[in-house]
């Protein structure tokens, strides 16, 4: 009851936001408020599934894409390309482009097209019991991929500078105070409704299941279970949610391109849940907040700083409070582990 | 310049981007193999290693320095590897994935720092004069392709490499203590191994031949504070491809690799070969996900 008071709480604080933040810090919430999105799938996957990926930035970019083509097709004048298009000398459409003319077809893409990819490359790797670094490794290598394909294939895609230059997003203004207004209260909506959702999976058979698989993934298997589908399933949902986050940031900023998911972004979603707590979905929304305001205060007053900053974060966090706050609060694991054992404890097969 | 002799350079540019790769991956496979340890630092040893030999050369002139330079590196960068086993990564053993993250911090630590130090913009280390040159092979420069004696250079010192590591890990009692970790952490320990002393060895060794792989790198192409970043996915593949700490299973991975690159770029773009490559590698775990040469054992959860 008190938690869910608190929550309550919480949750109007974020919905009166716009009453009492001045207009930067409010536009820096609304975007945080949507990468938190993203950050509780890493939770999901890596804090309950102990499947680490270093790759969220390609769903990201992925759900970013499927909206900004829309923006694009709906800004060019009927019947001509958009802007990016003409300059490379494109005459004609590209045919994957031609859906994304409907706006619903984009909506349900930068939903189903992130977790669709997850979930194949999930099924890939996962159905050879690969899974530990080696797949933290493939998804790195898989953002490396992405973005350079992206940044070679300037004509389709925009290349470097990305997708950018909407004039208005579903028939609203995007320049108007209002559509943004209206964006923060829907960014803040679908947290909190991917919040409870993810409460549910987490609490569900399933959610157990993936815990008992991080745990002891063998041992599953002997219960009868075979893993596979359910891992797969939990990196589709941080997949989609990462669409979702990508696509909110998209319509925030105006803008999307390659830098804003490259391997380097990518790593760093995973130090926000770090920091917050991979163990608890809330821990992954108050990691998200703190590290990307701090970022913003950091490399406003001191630009070299935040590097050594985010290396030092990523250092200090995984040896000294492996839970994040979340855990620090509830009062364990706050300490500089001792040498490990000599037997380290048995790792899963490759 | 006709067809075979463009197949034959990019084999040859392939097998040169081999022995870099064999040279960056080595120390992660050792370490990998023995410790399941990810050092996402490893890329930035090889920049270590680049700014050592620069230092070096800019001090002690092109040729004394450059000689100078390889041996820093390699000392160099083995010495920050120990202090890196020992501050750090002893005491996340058996959290492979946290040990990751930990050491990627370290690594844009490292960055950043060598951006303060040297700036941003890459530095240039002088190959001596006696590797300047290049030999011309298939006849002329319009019909052949020439081969620089530096790509010729680093194949033959990732060989004497490669040499020297299986030298010390099959013939010497180093090595034995090595193996003997390596197949059965445990039993070793039980018989008086001093598992730590091997695990900081091992590991320091990696990190030593990953800074003279830069060293050696830095006479081809500038070093800039993110060269690491640019081979380590890359070197991780090899990891991955070849299999858990066999020096068969990565020198072949090194050869697929850079081989496959080369090979993709005569019929599409290098970005395209990237992402050709890593479908490859996926798809090639489908068939062999253990690796070229995967150890058979009959623990359920295998440590190594």
């Amino acid at each position: 009851m008190r938690g869910a008071i608190l929550f309550a709480l919480v949750v109007l604080a974020g919905a009166c936001a716009p009453f009492y933040l001045p207009p930067y810090e409010l536009s820096l919430l609304g975007r945080f408020v949507a990468l938190a999105i993203l950050a509780m799938g890493v939770s999901f996957v890596w804090g309950t599934g102990g499947i680490l990926t270093l790759g969220q930035g390609v769903f990201f970019g992925l759900g970013g894409y499927a909206i900004a083509m829309h923006l694009k097709l709906a800004g060019a004048d009927a019947g001509s390309l958009p802007d990016f298009m003409q300059w490379s000398g494109l005459t004609t459409l590209p045919w994957w482009w031609a859906p994304f003319h409907n706006g619903a077809f984009a909506v349900v893409a930068a939903l189903a097209l992130p977790g669709l990819a997850a979930a194949l490359l999930a099924f890939l790797v996962f159905r050879r019991r690969i899974s530990g670094p080696y797949f933290a490794i493939i998804t790195q290598a898989l953002v490396l991929a992405t973005t350079t394909l992206i940044i070679s294939q300037q004509p389709y895609t925009g290349g470097f500078n990305g997708l950018t230059n909407f004039t208005d997003a579903f028939g609203f203004p995007l320049s108007d105070p209002n559509t943004q207004l209206a964006l923060y209260w829907i960014s803040l909506a679908v947290l909190v409704l991917a919040f409870l959702a993810m409460r549910l999976v987490k609490a569900s058979q399933f959610g157990k299941l993936l815990l008992a698989i991080r745990d002891g993934e063998n041992r599953v298997r002997f219960l009868g279970y075979d893993p596979l589908p359910f891992k797969v399933a939990a990196f589709a949902i941080a997949g989609a949610l990462a669409g979702i986050a990508g696509a909110l940031v998209t319509l925030d900023l105006g803008v999307i391109s390659p830098a804003m998911f490259g391997v380097v972004p990518s790593i760093e979603m995973v130090i926000w849940v770090a920091v917050g707590g991979r163990d608890a979905l809330i821990g992954a929304v108050v990691g998200t907040l703190l590290v990307n305001f701090g970022k913003d205060w950091i490399s406003s007053a001191f630009p070299d700083l935040w590097l050594y900053a985010v290396g030092a974060l990523f250092v200090v966090v995984v040896t000294v409070m492996p839970q994040g706050i979340v855990g620090a609060l509830r009062g364990r694991h706050l300490r500089w582990p001792r040498p490990a054992a000599a037997q380290p404890v048995a790792v899963e097969g490759p | 310049m006709t067809e075979s002799t463009l197949v034959a350079g990019q084999v040859f540019n392939g097998i040169s981007v081999a022995s870099i790769l064999l040279l960056a991956a080595l120390g992660l496979a050792l370490s990998f193999g023995l410790m399941r340890v990810i050092n996402m630092a490893h890329g930035e040893m090889l920049m270590m290693g680049g700014y050592i030999s620069y230092l070096a050369t800019s001090l002690f002139g092109k040729e004394p320095g450059f000689f100078v330079g390889l041996l820093a590196a390699f000392i160099g960068t083995a010495l920050f590897g120990a202090l890196l086993e020992v501050t750090l990564i002893r005491r996340l053993y058996g959290r492979p994935l946290d040990t990751l993250l930990a050491t990627w911090g370290v690594s844009l630590i490292l960055q950043q720092a060598a951006r303060s130090i040297f700036g941003p913009i890459g530095v240039e280390v002088t190959a001596p004069s006696w590797l300047a040159g290049s030999l011309a092979v298939g006849g002329t420069a319009l019909t052949g392709f020439a081969i620089p004696a530096v790509r010729v250079f680093i194949i033959v010192l990732a060989a004497l490499v490669l040499g020297g590591v299986a030298y010390v890990l099959t013939r010497t009692p180093i090595g034995l203590y090595v193996r003997a970790v390596h197949q059965n952490r445990a039993m070793a320990e039980a018989l008086g191994t001093n598992t730590r002393l091997v695990d900081l060895a091992v590991f320091s060794l990696g990190t030593g031949i990953a800074g003279l792989a830069g060293a050696a790198l830095a006479l081809i192409a500038p070093v800039t504070p993110t060269v690491g970043q640019s081979y380590i996915v890359y070197a991780f593949l090899v990891v991955i491809v070849g299999g858990l700490g066999s020096l068969t299973g990565t020198l072949f991975a090194a050869l697929l690799v850079g081989l496959f690159s080369a090979l993709a770029q005569i019929f599409t773009s290098v970005s395209t070969s990237d992402v050709l490559l890593l479908v490859a590698v996926i798809a090639f775990i489908q068939f062999r996900p253990r690796g070229i040469v995967a150890r058979s054992s009959r623990a359920l959860e295998a440590e190594v």
